[in-house]
Formats: structure tokens, C-alpha cells, sequence
């Protein structure tokens, strides 16, 4: 092998367009394909992101009461009864959002009654006693609302409640020392919420924002026309639930629109809405990346058959001489790996460019050195597995070859 | 000469059709990504009104106090509160001003059994129609007096009428709003700015509203209101129904100047009406103002989406990925034919010819890949289309955008073909007759 790269390197200095073509098209493959499928693993991973919830047999209603009675509150609590009384069904809460909903509400907490400024943000979710249960997620410290607690809020007044729930994030925020439980928190000015429990994980509304874990649980009844139903069915109770929950809530009062896509929507249906564009980008670069290698390959077979074409009568002389097929095999295989290694080394400078430059303008985090080491092995191999029919194909030149013309 | 060359080239490209068919998609996929992408990204970075987007422009003051968490970044709130706004639009220091801000309520026919539905709105006053230049199909929008008489008219939407009317003129009839009756005076023709520049406080691209109400008229009647209010001083407890008199903004006021040099005029009149505001002790902060147009609005507020920049340079570079794969493989072609290039040199064919006509070959492959590229540009932007996003429904290939596929194929095509003709013209026809 090691005697063939001296031969190899002045023949490919006599094809040095072809050469360098093939060299650059591997270097800008594995730049975009290294980088594309980073971004890729990024979106997988934003999507799977934990909500804190346990999320199966969780269902989401939306819900706008029509008509503009003096309050909603008694509607709303018809509706939670009404659903809480269909067979299958475990706990069910009317709140105003919950996790990846993409909509919500936020505000500014203090440890100070009377500051106002560099607050630290949570999101608010206006729940009640059956909410833990609901939602699934873990208390780990504390204990939850009892029915007295929960409070009923007027529109456009601000919610700051006598006991609140709030994460473990923001516990660890507020109270580094890790007493939390008991003291006050102030969401308004001068109206201090105590905390009664923790939870170990719960995440905002929005799938983008500052503080993903700064949840704080309030217990409000909120009087708007515009509500959420969460409810959690019994287990294997979930379809059984999802069709008789638009018959109950209708059957309590037509004065509603349920939307039609958003209306009532499973939490796997949740999950998907919240992160289709991230699903719909990461299609995307997966299949720009597999085209791009098969257009790669594509080439290398292409220019390797003309090169093996173009040298029939050499690879004839040399069989002639005494070199078996094993050795033209290797020859044109060695070729091919000398170009691509050439390929990856411009490439892999060129994939870390990239990503500095994509780190610039786009803010993305630098490509991990791991995408870049699978590129370097994937256009490796893709280049010997494009350059093996062609090279097979001149291990099977005859001899006579040497003797005929071209 | 041409009609000769564009037969050889033909009968070349027949030679090899596997070679053929994948420079020819490897030419179309590049152009298909390309044209899919740059489409999303015209569309959405479009001018939502070319014919004005310089004299329209944005107002923004700082009206606020020391006391709130919200104050970063040196810039005014990106809304106006009623108090400022309303003065504002008093003062008429512009050709045309409009004071808004939009609201979504249930809709029903007048006098009908049928469902309410949920249709968002847009409160405004009468100089959102001319200044937005909205074209109107039945009627006529309302004037300065009926704002003033708060009158219960209501301009619908094409979209609205059709579903109401079954596209009738309606002019003259009536439906309910929040409960309250309005008179249709206006059916607007199908308009749809994008991106919906004059508030985007809901999508970027959403809708345009299906109702259109003097902004008076909205308060008589509490419409609900849409959108974001940024309340200062009070503790954020502020009723919907005294936003008149709080401090909060929540209001978008557009204003034309139709002359360039009377612009300076209108910012050193906001700058003026500040300082008045802070003498008289209503705002606390310094003074700082903004006057945009709708370009600069848009890119102060980032519309586009960073993911169709993504797309775009993810296209661009698979589009040069292509390319050089098409260099190659037409380099190996046009080198392989050196024996027929020879005797074509040998029996009297210049350099000129010959690279004339490997560079027909190139432009043959160009079309075909621009061809087969449009039909994967169209198959680009179905996909595109079914995809959530809210600007996606507006992907659609235009003519522009059609002849710059084409031309940028052929161009492409042509130049990758440069390389390979000029070495495949350099064959010495002596050394390649002996060798043969």
C-alpha cells in the first residue's frame, strides 16, 4: 500500500481539476451535513424536552364562553363538575395555561414587598386542588391547596393570592439557603403570597423563554370567557374520555365554541402543535443531508468511472507487468481515500467556519466536535463505498488491454 | 451554427443518459432548494406596502415613570398610550393619522338562529383606510364626523361578507358584535398586507381582521381587546374600561408624511410634545422619541423568522454542493470526448467553436435542471404550505421569482460549464490523432 502513494500522487497531479472538484465537494458536504444534523440533534432534543407533567392521559380543552353573564365563575364550575362526573375520568382543573399551551401569562416576583425592579419572571397558572393530580407532577415539599384556599380572581385585577405552590427552580432562586417553604413571595406590590409547596418540575407555557422552569401555581378561579379544561383520564379511559368530554360540555350549555383544531387536543396532540416547526426544520435538514451524501456519492462514482475509462491501457500495462487485481483494486481505492482525506481536512475547517458564523448571526451553539468526527468517518466511508464499483470494475481490465488501442 | 451545436450536444447527452440524468438533477435539486427557500423568504420579508412604506411611519414615546421592571434597552414602548395618542391625533401635524388596536368577540348574523362565532376586529379611526390605501368592493369606510358621533357602522371583510352574505352587497344590513348591532357600511375586496405590519402584536403574518369599527364606537360597546398593554405606576391594576385615563399603552398610531423633508418637522414635534409632557409632569423619564417607517418597524421588530435565513443559506449551500458535482462530472465528459474535440479541431473547428458549443452543451443541462428545479419548487412550497408556521399559507411562486429560477439554472449552469469547456478547448488535436 504504502509503496502505491507516491505513483497515486503524480497521477492525480496530472488530473488536478477532477481532484480538487471532488475534494471540494467533500469539504462542503461534510461542512453543511455536519453542522445540518447538529442543528437536527438540537431540535430533537428541544422537543423532547420534560415538562415536569407526567403527560399521558392528560386532555386539553379550550374553551370561550359566548354571552356576557356577570360572572363566568358559576359557568366554569358547572364545566369542571361536568367533567369530573364523566366515567374514566380521574381529576380535571379549569386553569388559564399550562405547560407548552404557547400562551400565558408571566409576571415579576420579589423577595422585597416594596421593589418593583429586576424582578425575577414566572409564569402563572391559576389552578386548584386537583391540579397536582391532573398535571402529574411531584410535590417535594409542602403540601398542596386545600378547597378553601382557592380564591376567586376579578378580571383585569392582579393575582396575588395568600399561599402559592411554586418549582424547585424558582425555590432555588429566591431562597438559595433552601427554606423556601413559608416565607413570602410578593407578585404584586406590599401583598406577600406564602409558599406552601413545592414542586420538583414544572415548566412555562411558552417553548421559549428566559426561565423554562419558573412555574408558580396560584389558587384562583380567574372570571374571563376564555378557559382551559385540563383533564387526566383513568388509565386506558383516554379515548373513551376524549369523545364524551364535547357532549358533557355541551350538554351543560350550547353558549360555547370549542375551536376546531385546538378546541380538544390530547397531550401528544399538545406536544406536536408546541414543537411542529422544530419537528417540520429538523425533516427538513435530515433530508437536505441525505440528498447532499447521495449526490456525493453520485459523483464520485461518476468521475472515478471516467477515470478508470481514461486508463484502461495503463491498467492494462500494469496487469500485463504482473500487478494482480487485488492491486489495481486497492490502487483506485487508496486514490479515493487520499482525495477525500484531502476533503475532510479543507472540510473540517471549514464545518468549524460555519458554525462560528452560524454562532454570529443565528446565535446557535458551536457544532460539538462529536458531528464533526461522525462527518469525518461518514464521507470517509461514503467515499470508499462510491469509488468500490468502479475500482472492482478496473481490477477486471484484461491484460490484453495493454495490446489493443484505444 | 447554434442549431448545430444544440444536435451534437443532444446526441452527447444521449450517449451517457446515467451521467446526464444526474447532472440534471443534481442541477434541479439545487435550484428546487433554492427557489423553495428564496420564495418563503420573499414572501415573508416582503413589503406589505410598496407603494408607501416610506411614508408611513410609526410614532413611539417614552411617556413612562422610573418605576417599572419592564424599562431596558434605551428604546420607548413599542405602543402609545390613549392620552398620547389621542393628542396626537388632535394635533393633525401629518397629512394623515390613524389611531388602533384590535379585539377579538363573538359575530352573529342579525335576527339569525346561527352559532355565534369568534372574529377578530379592528378599532380604529377613519384614516386607517385611505392611509392604508384598503381597498373596498361595496360602500364606503366612515369619516372624521362618524368617529365623533361614535357611530355603530362596522366595514367588513370580503372573507366575512362571503361566510354572512354569500359575497352579496350587504351595505346597509346588519350584525351583532359583542352583542351590540352595527350597520355594515363597507365591504372590503380581499386585503391582506403581509407581514401584518400595522400591529404585530398578534402573528406576524396573521389574517387581516374581519370587522373594522370607528375606535369610539369600541369603547361604547366594551369591545374585547386583543394584543398587549403595558401598564406603569399603579401596580398593573387597571379596569379594561378606564384605559382612557391609565397610564398604559396599548395602542398603535400610524401617521403619513408625504413629504420627505417635513419628517425632521413631525420627530422635532414629538421631541416637543415630550418635553411639554415632562413639564407638566406626566412623563418622568428623558425624552426619547422614534419616528419608523414601516421597513425600518419591521426590521426593528425582527419579523422575519431566523429559521427561513437558515433555510435559505442551508439552499445556497447544497445549491454550490450541486454545482461543483456538476463541474466534475461535465469536466470528466468533455475531457473524455478529447478524441472527437481533436478531430474537430483537426478538420479546421476554431477554439471559439468548440467551446461555443461544449458551453450549448452546459446551457442544455442549465434548462433542464431549471425545468425539472420549478417542478421541485412547486412540490417545495406544497410541503412548505402544509407546514404550521402562520406566513406559510402565503408560500405561493410568483412571476418574479419564476424567471430568477431560470435565470439563475442557466447562469449557474453556464458558468460551472465554464471550467470544463475551456480545458476540454485546450486538447491539442496533434497529440490526441496520434494517440488514437
Amino acid at each position: 500500500m504504502n509503496l502505491q502513494i507516491k505513483p497515486i500522487l503524480s497521477a492525480l497531479r496530472r488530473h488536478k481539476a477532477g481532484t480538487i472538484l471532488i475534494a471540494l465537494q467533500i469539504a462542503l458536504t461534510l461542512a453543511i451535513v455536519c453542522n445540518a444534523l447538529f442543528i437536527v440533534h438540537q431540535r430533537i432534543e428541544r422537543s423532547n424536552r420534560l415538562t415536569g407533567m407526567d403527560e399521558s392521559n392528560v386532555i386539553a380543552v379550550q374553551n370561550r364562553y359566548v354571552g356576557k353573564p356577570d360572572s363566568f365563575l358559576p359557568l366554569m364550575q358547572t364545566d369542571v363538575a361536568a367533567l369530573r362526573n364523566i366515567p374514566g375520568v380521574e381529576s380535571a382543573y379549569v386553569t388559564n395555561a399550562y405547560p407548552l399551551r404557547r400562551g400565558g401569562w408571566s409576571t415579576g416576583m420579589q423577595t422585597d414587598p416594596t421593589k418593583t425592579k429586576d424582578s425575577l419572571p414566572s409564569a402563572l397558572y391559576f389552578v386548584d386542588e386537583q391540579a397536582l393530580k391532573t398535571l402529574g407532577v411531584k410535590l417535594i415539599a409542602g403540601r398542596n391547596f386545600t378547597p378553601s384556599e382557592i380564591v376567586n380572581l376579578a378580571p383585569q385585577s392582579t393575582p396575588a393570592p395568600a399561599q402559592v405552590i411554586i418549582t424547585k427552580a424558582i425555590a432555588d432562586k429566591l431562597f438559595p439557603n433552601g427554606d423556601a417553604l413559608g416565607k413570602s413571595i410578593y407578585y404584586a406590590k406590599n401583598k406577600p403570597s406564602t409558599v406552601i409547596g413545592i414542586v420538583e418540575k414544572l415548566t412555562v407555557p411558552w417553548i421559549e423563554f428566559e426561565h423554562m422552569d419558573n412555574v408558580t401555581l396560584m389558587p384562583i378561579r380567574f372570571d374571563s370567557g376564555y378557559q382551559h379544561f385540563l383533564v387526566r383520564a383513568r388509565p386506558g379511559q383516554q379515548d373513551a374520555v376524549y369523545k364524551a368530554i364535547p357532549n358533557a360540555l355541551y350538554k351543560v350549555s350550547r353558549m360555547r365554541v370549542l375551536p376546531e383544531k385546538y378546541g380538544l387536543r390530547t397531550f401528544d396532540v399538545v406536544r406536536a402543535n408546541a414543537y411542529e416547526a422544530d419537528r417540520g426544520m429538523a425533516i427538513l435538514m435530515t433530508v437536505v443531508c441525505a440528498v447532499l451524501l447521495a449526490i456525493t456519492a453520485a459523483g464520485i462514482v461518476g468521475l472515478s468511472s471516467f477515470w478508470v475509462g481514461q486508463r484502461r491501457k495503463q491498467i492494462g500495462v500494469r496487469r500485463a507487468l504482473g500487478a494482480r487485481r487485488s492491486d489495481i483494486l486497492s490502487y483506485f481505492m487508496t486514490e479515493n481515500f487520499l482525495i477525500a482525506l484531502g476533503g475532510v481536512i479543507v472540510g473540517t475547517v471549514l464545518a468549524l467556519g460555519l458554525s462560528q458564523w452560524m454562532l454570529k448571526y443565528f446565535e446557535m451553539p458551536r457544532v460539538s466536535v462529536t458531528y464533526v468526527a461522525v462527518g469525518v468517518v461518514l464521507l470517509l466511508v461514503l467515499g470508499q463505498a462510491a469509488v468500490f464499483a468502479p475500482a472492482l470494475r478496473a481490477s477486471k481490465v484484461s491484460p490484453v488491454e495493454a495490446t489493443r488501442s484505444v | 451554427m447554434f442549431g448545430y451545436y444544440l444536435e451534437l450536444a443532444l446526441r452527447s447527452l444521449k450517449r451517457s443518459k446515467a451521467l446526464t440524468a444526474l447532472m440534471v438533477l443534481a442541477v434541479a435539486m439545487g435550484i428546487g432548494a433554492c427557489m423553495t427557500t428564496l420564495t418563503v423568504l420573499h414572501v415573508v420579508s416582503g413589503d406589505p406596502i410598496p407603494s408607501k412604506s416610506q411614508r408611513l411611519f410609526y410614532p413611539q414615546l417614552e411617556p413612562r415613570d422610573t418605576d417599572n421592571g419592564f424599562y431596558s434597552k434605551g428604546e420607548p414602548p413599542s405602543q402609545v398610550s390613549w392620552q398620547d395618542g389621542m393628542a396626537l391625533l388632535k394635533a393633525g401635524r401629518a397629512d394623515r393619522q390613524a389611531l388602533m388596536t384590535g379585539g377579538t368577540a363573538p359575530v352573529q348574523q342579525d335576527g339569525s338562529q346561527a352559532e355565534p362565532f369568534f372574529a377578530r376586529a379592528r378599532y380604529t379611526t377613519a384614516d386607517f383606510f385611505p392611509m392604508f390605501e384598503v381597498p373596498l368592493r361595496y360602500g364606503h369606510a366612515w369619516s372624521k364626523a362618524e368617529d365623533e358621533a361614535r357611530a355603530r357602522i362596522v366595514v367588513i371583510s370580503s372573507v366575512l361578507n362571503n361566510r354572512l352574505f354569500h359575497g352579496e352587497d350587504s351595505t346597509g344590513r346588519t350584525l351583532r358584535y359583542n352583542g351590540v348591532t352595527l350597520q355594515i357600511v363597507g365591504v372590503m375586496k380581499p386585503w391582506r398586507p403581509h407581514p401584518h405590519f400595522y400591529d404585530l402584536n398578534a402573528d406576524s403574518y396573521a389574517d387581516t381582521e374581519e370587522l373594522f369599527m370607528p375606535l369610539s364606537t369600541s369603547r361604547d360597546l366594551h369591545g374585547p381587546r386583543n394584543g398587549s398593554r403595558d401598564c406603569w405606576g399603579q401596580g398593573g391594576k387597571v379596569q379594561e374600561d378606564v384605559l382612557e385615563t391609565a397610564n398604559c399603552t396599548w395602542m398603535q398610531l400610524w401617521v403619513e408624511i408625504d413629504d420627505p423633508e417635513k419628517v425632521a418637522d413631525y420627530k422635532a414635534f414629538l421631541t416637543h410634545y415630550s418635553e411639554e409632557q415632562r413639564a407638566a409632569g406626566r412623563f418622568k423619564l428623558p425624552v426619547n422619541v422614534r419616528l419608523r417607517n414601516v421597513t425600518q418597524w419591521l426590521d426593528y421588530n425582527q419579523v422575519v423568522p431566523s429559521d427561513v435565513h437558515l433555510q435559505v443559506w442551508l439552499a445556497l449551500g447544497f445549491f454550490v454542493v450541486c454545482l461543483v458535482n456538476t463541474v466534475g462530472l461535465m469536466l470528466a465528459k468533455f475531457l473524455r470526448r478529447s478524441g472527437e474535440i481533436g478531430v474537430r479541431r483537426a478538420l479546421g473547428a476554431s477554439r471559439v467553436a468548440v467551446f461555443a458549443q461544449l458551453l450549448t452543451e452546459a446551457g442544455i443541462i442549465g434548462l433542464s435542471g431549471g425545468l425539472a428545479g420549478l417542478v421541485m419548487a412547486v412540490g417545495g412550497l406544497w410541503l412548505v404550505r402544509q407546514q404550521p408556521d402562520d406566513y406559510a399559507s402565503l408560500a405561493h411562486l410568483d412571476l418574479p421569482m419564476l424567471a430568477a429560477t431560470f435565470a439563475i439554472a442557466i447562469t449557474a449552469t453556464l458558468v460551472a460549464g465554464l471550467l470544463p469547456a475551456w480545458r476540454a478547448c485546450q486538447v491539442t488535436p496533434a497529440l490526441q490523432l496520434k494517440s488514437s
